[in-house]
This record gives C-alpha cells, structure tokens and sequence, in this order.
C-alpha cells in the first residue's frame, strides 16, 4: 500500500504513531510534520533533571540527554520540524505550512497536543514562564537563580514539580491556587491536604484559595497581586494553570467536533472525517474501562496507548479493511517525583467520589502510602506514594486483573 | 537482539518488568536485572518494555 500518511505533531504521540504504523503494516510514505524545531524528545524531565541541570547547557545539549529513541522502521520518515501547520483541508487531503508550503495525504493522524494555558492580566511579561517545550525549560532554568523569589500559579502536577525543583535550587517558592491543595483534583482532598503539610515542612510555602488578579512591576515582573489585595514578591512566575489543546489548524473543516481537543470514537477516529485518527493528549475518546463518556487524558502513557490502536486503525481504514472491532480500554498512568516523594498512579482517580488509604500513614507519606480510588464502589484507580517497585508491579497486576473482567 | 539499560538512568520505576517480565525483573532490592541477549521472539515486548520506560533508559540493538 502506497497511502502517504501524515502525522501533524512530532512529539510523543506522533513518533509512536509513525512507529506503529509501521508495526501495523503500512508500507508507505509518512511524513511527521512538528512545530518544535526538535526532533521527539521526552517531555516530564523538564520540569525535574533538566531544570536543574547544572552549567549553562543549550537546548541541543539539553536534546541530547531526552531525544526518544527511534525505531529502525521509522529510519525513512520525513520529519520536517520547525513549521507548524496551519490548516488542513480534510475533504482534499491538504495540510498548509506555516510557510506557504502545502502537504497532500491521504491519511492524516492528529498529534498536536496541548500548549499551556497563559493568564491574560495586567503588568509587564518578563520573568513569567510556562514548561511545556524545551525552549521553555532552558528560559526558567537560567531564571530559577538561588534566592530568587519564585511563584509558581497553579498546583497541579506540573506546578508541584517545578516548585519541588526550584526549591532544590535554592529558591524560595510560592504556590498559589485558587481551588485547593496540591493536585486535589486527582489525589483527593485528604491525600492532597496530606502532600501540602509535607512540602510545606520542607519549605513550600501554598497560598490556597486566592486567585492572582495581577503582576506588578514596570519592565519585569518583581511580585504578584491577590485578590484579596496582599502581593507576593517575585523575580520569577511559573503560570502552570493547565493546558488548551492544538486544535485550531483543523477549524476550517466542518466535520470533526474540536470542542475540546478532537473527538474519536473507541478506535481513535476522528468524528466527520474519513482516514483521520487522533492520538496522544488531544484525544477525545471513550474508554469502557470507565464509561461511555469521551475524554481527554493528559498522562504519559497515553501517546504510546493511543497511537498503537489509532496506527492500526488507520491502516486498515486505508486498505479498506475492517479494523480491530474489539474495545480499546488502555490503562492511564503516570508517575511524578517531588522532592522526597514519588507518586505512582494507574487507572483515573480524578473520576472516584471515594477516596480509601489501604496502606501506611498519610502524615508520614514518605515512609510509604497506598490510596486507592472508587466511584460507586468500582475501582477506578490507584495512587501509591514511595512504594518499591516490586510491590508497584503487585499492585498493578491485580488492578489489570480487575478492570480486564470489568471490560 | 541485544538490550542494554544505562543504569545510570535508571531510577528503577520498573515498569519495564510490567511490560516485559521475561525480560526485566527487579529484584529483591528493587534494583532493575535484566537478560541482555533475550530470544528474537520476545522483541515485541521488549520493544514495548523500551517505550513505556519513563526515563528511556532501555536501547535494544540488532
């Protein structure tokens, strides 16, 4: 088959899709079009090692340590890097480059993922940062000086990540989020309130609930303001106030629902649109793991999941062939390191409305804790804090062993 | 095929014993030990087990 795919995003999710077209058989060209200027790297140690990489390295320095390794299948992949696409015409098969340049296909795979939310108030824009891309990591890395006072807006995984780094480095660090302790949303109130008492016994300080209405300073940030009138000195700003997916190159087609992120079916096609799959972050999809309603899942093991069933699915659809029918029920995970903590997560905590500790003692979390996660009493998810990795793999076993019956 | 590890890498996350337990244990430690010469019929794990390490520390070679 002779089918050119193309593959709009060079990142996680478009080199496993690239990849995996190949596993499923496509023997044509496939062209991987991203927006960065680098060739797929990998993106969590940018907010831990990399940033607190010591030296002055550049980013092809800092490339260098988290480029993925590619497979042999992909040795003849064209990755044209460092043109964002700018629309894609789904009826005729056409992608335009930022350049002018126009790219025909005849099988498209979305992998553009996500770009941070940025806060749209008052006062200067030097000294705020977002960590999404490299670029990003070297710019807050030279700013994240020892003494420097840093805020960080948003404690959300990345936001507690970059606060546990900055702090390493020897700056004193703020939090500040208006809706609850560190990443709530996904631990769950108590264990949440629990990691904020030990970060802030290691010298984070959090301001919960208060929202930031404004930056001070003339030509560079030197504080930020609080709604209830109080101000924060700061030399550095961190916005890690979540993420709004890269969607808008498809907005001139009126098939596919972009209402947040791209809209699949089980098997990752996209809604309105034949031999169109998305993959990775900017997936909208079910998962009969949990129910019928499609979502979007921001967690590391997603890109990989993703693009092995999309890959498949779109190579069948190019062949005329009927794809896998069977459910696509991949199980999210991801993992975070702060300070002395590592968390470890598989399965979808943030949709439990019941939160059960089954091991050791949240006021000693660094010791060794296991949280499990139930919506109407069905496991749904589990979160273990500073657990060996032997008991890690137990603990995944069983929780695979559960969900393969519920699927 | 030929699988290395760079061990200094390696934080022992250990889900490459998930993916591939034939290949990657930890043991009792809960330090990585690995087969470095597995047999060809075990590359599509272990192909897997190098995708989902979170510090991309395993390379497979021939």
């Amino acid at each position: 088959m002779t089918a050119h795919v193309a593959v709009v995003g060079a990142s996680l999710a478009g080199l496993r899709a690239a990849e995996q077209l190949r596993a499923a058989g496509h023997t044509g060209p496939i062209t991987v079009l991203g927006a960065e200027p680098h060739l797929p790297y990998n993106r969590p140690p940018l907010s831990k090692e990399l940033l607190s990489e010591p030296g002055a390295p550049s980013p092809a320095d800092l490339h260098a340590k988290v480029a993925f390794r590619r497979r042999a299948s992909v040795a003849d992949v064209d990755f044209r890097l460092g043109l964002p696409v700018v629309e894609a015409d789904l009826t005729q098969g056409r992608l335009s480059l930022e350049d002018g340049s126009v790219v025909t296909f005849d099988g498209l795979v979305a992998a553009t993922g996500l770009r941070p939310r940025r806060l749209n108030l008052p006062g200067p824009s030097a000294g705020r940062h977002v960590l999404r891309t490299l670029d990003d990591c070297v710019g807050l890395r030279g700013a994240l000086r020892p003494d420097a006072d840093v805020v960080v807006i948003g404690a959300g995984f990345i936001g507690c990540e970059v606060a546990a780094t900055a702090l390493k480095l020897g700056c004193r660090v703020t939090v500040v989020d208006p809706l609850g302790a560190p990443m709530q949303r996904v631990l769950g109130p108590s264990p949440a309130a629990a990691v904020q008492r030990h970060h802030e016994a290691a010298g984070i300080r959090f301001v919960i609930g208060r929202s930031i209405v404004g930056f001070l300073g003339t030509t560079a940030v030197t504080g930020v303001e609080l709604d209830d009138g109080s101000t924060l000195d700061a030399d550095v700003v961190v916005e890690a106030v979540g993420s709004i997916p890269n969607t808008e190159w498809l907005a001139g087609n009126e098939g596919p629902d972009l209402s947040d992120g791209i809209l699949c079916d089980n098997l990752l096609r996209g809604h309105g649109a034949e031999r169109f799959v998305a993959v990775g972050d900017v997936a909208r999809f079910p998962n009969p793991l949990f129910d019928e309603v499609p979502r979007r899942v921001e967690h590391w093991s997603i890109p990989t999941d993703t693009a092995k069933r999309a890959a498949a699915t779109l190579t069948a659809d190019l062949s005329g062939a009927e794809p896998d029918p069977s459910p696509f029920a991949p199980i999210p995970s991801f993992w975070s390191d702060q300070l002395d903590l590592r968390f470890q997560s598989f399965g979808s905590p943030a949709l439990a409305d019941e939160v059960r500790v089954e091991e050791g003692d949240l006021e000693r979390p660094a010791d060794g804790v296991l949280v499990t996660y139930h919506r109407r009493s069905t496991h749904v998810g589990t979160v273990a804090i500073n657990l060996p990795p032997a008991r890690q793999r137990e603990l995944r076993r069983a929780f695979d062993a559960l969900v393969a019956v519920a699927a | 095929m030929k699988v290395t590890v760079d061990m200094s890498l390696c934080q022992d996350h250990g889900q490459c014993a998930i993916a591939s337990p034939a290949v990657f244990q930890m043991n009792d430690e809960g330090k990585l030990v690995y087969e470095g010469e597995p047999d060809d019929s075990l590359r599509d794990e272990v192909e897997e087990a190098a995708d989902v390490c979170p510090v991309q520390a395993i390379f497979i070679e021939g």
